[in-house]
């Protein structure tokens, strides 16, 4: 009962977030500073995810080679920025996570 | 002539593809983890079917292993998924005209992926007559993917017990990084992002993904802070140009007139 609890709570949230603008249909207006300061959520909410998991994947700061996720995240970075094209950026890294795992193993 | 509904719908089903190459392992990993965290695998189903939204599935399931409470993962859910508030106030002008059934269907798979997709179908086009269709066709397509990738990997957590230590974690932090890569056009950005980087390792430690959610609102306030100085810094320069230029004016006219003789 926990569980249902506590999934029907996570659905409410977040489809609450995400039809209240729409239900509005544009009757909501936010002062100038929220806006602003909105449009740093998403990027910001996303590395401060995935930061540690590449980072520090074993719980602290490891930049050894060692650390594939690092690797394969900078490289995927690099073609991020070169090609700017997100289903190369993803299969890049994706391609050389794999590759640095298993030379490891 | 604007295209048809149908084919509006396939389109935005196409368009996503790049986003459900990144998805599927991530809604793999996604399954697996499940039972080994505690829940159920019908939990896990009906997670991805009226949840939907991976990050905060992923963060969910990492805090029932450790044994926390519903409350405070419906709160961090609240908390992480606030970004698709800017979506949907980014989007917002493109439906209001549709009715409210519409409304709520699409707002229901507003996830990342699908508003990077379907953003930059309607940016600087006027032919969106049915570009709901295309929004649709993306969410069909990425939800049935994530459904199926889920079920998928609930079976394979059930035969390979050992599968959450092959790192197919990454699948979902390499989509992530394709995300924000585009965002990162400004100073400000890049400090914000750096930042929330810095204080999420930092305070990684703390209890409830706390961390998580103190380092998005340091992110957050300093981009917005260091936007206000760039701002104000140009402002200043642009009135010390402006007053540069007018006195400029001003010596060459009275010079003008001085030397000018009609």
């Amino acid at each position: 009962m926990n569980e249902t609890m506590m999934i029907a709570g996570m659905a409410f949230v977040t489809f609450g977030i995400r039809y209240v603008m729409f239900a509005m249909a544009g009757r909501i207006r936010f002062a100038l500073w929220f806006k602003q300061a909105l449009g740093y959520v998403p990027p910001v909410v996303l590395s401060a995810i995935i930061a540690p998991l590449i980072l520090m994947p074993q719980g602290y700061l490891d930049l050894s080679l060692a650390n594939p996720y690092f690797w394969a995240a900078l490289v995927a970075a690099g073609v991020g920025f070169w090609r700017q094209h997100l289903l190369t950026t993803i299969v890049v890294g994706l391609v050389c996570f794999v590759l640095l795992k298993w030379t490891m193993m | 002539m604007p295209s048809s509904k149908f084919t509006e719908f396939i389109n935005g089903a196409k368009a996503t593809i790049p986003m459900i190459i990144g998805a599927i392992p991530f809604g793999i990993i996604f399954g697996t983890l499940a039972e080994p965290s505690g829940l159920s695998i019908w939990g896990a189903m009906a997670m991805s079917l009226f949840v939907y939204a991976g990050s905060s599935q992923f963060i969910a399931v990492g805090l029932l292993a450790t044994g926390v409470g519903p409350v405070i993962i419906i709160a961090t859910t609240f908390v992480v998924n606030l970004r698709h508030l800017l979506y949907a106030t980014a989007l917002v002008g493109k439906v209001s005209h549709l009715s409210q059934g519409w409304r709520a269907l699409l707002a229901f798979g507003l996830t990342d992926e699908s508003f990077a997709v379907v953003n930059s179908r309607y940016l600087g086009r006027t032919d969106t007559v049915y570009a709901h269709w295309f929004f649709l066709g993306s969410i069909v397509a990425m939800y049935s993917n994530w459904q199926l990738c889920t079920w998928l990997g609930i079976g394979l957590g059930e035969l390979f017990p050992n599968m959450t230590n092959w790192g197919l974690d990454f699948a979902m932090s390499v989509t992530f990084l394709g995300i924000i890569i585009p965002y990162l056009r400004n100073k400000p950005m890049w400090l914000a992002v750096i930042s929330a980087a810095a204080f999420a390792m930092v305070l990684q430690d703390l209890p409830n993904q706390l961390g998580l959610v103190i380092a998005a609102l340091s992110g957050i306030c300093i981009g917005y802070a260091s936007q206000q100085i760039e701002v104000r810094i140009r402002l200043h320069k642009a009135t010390g140009d402006v007053i540069k230029a007018t006195s400029g004016v001003i010596k060459a006219t009275s010079a003008n007139k001085g030397s000018h003789k009609p």
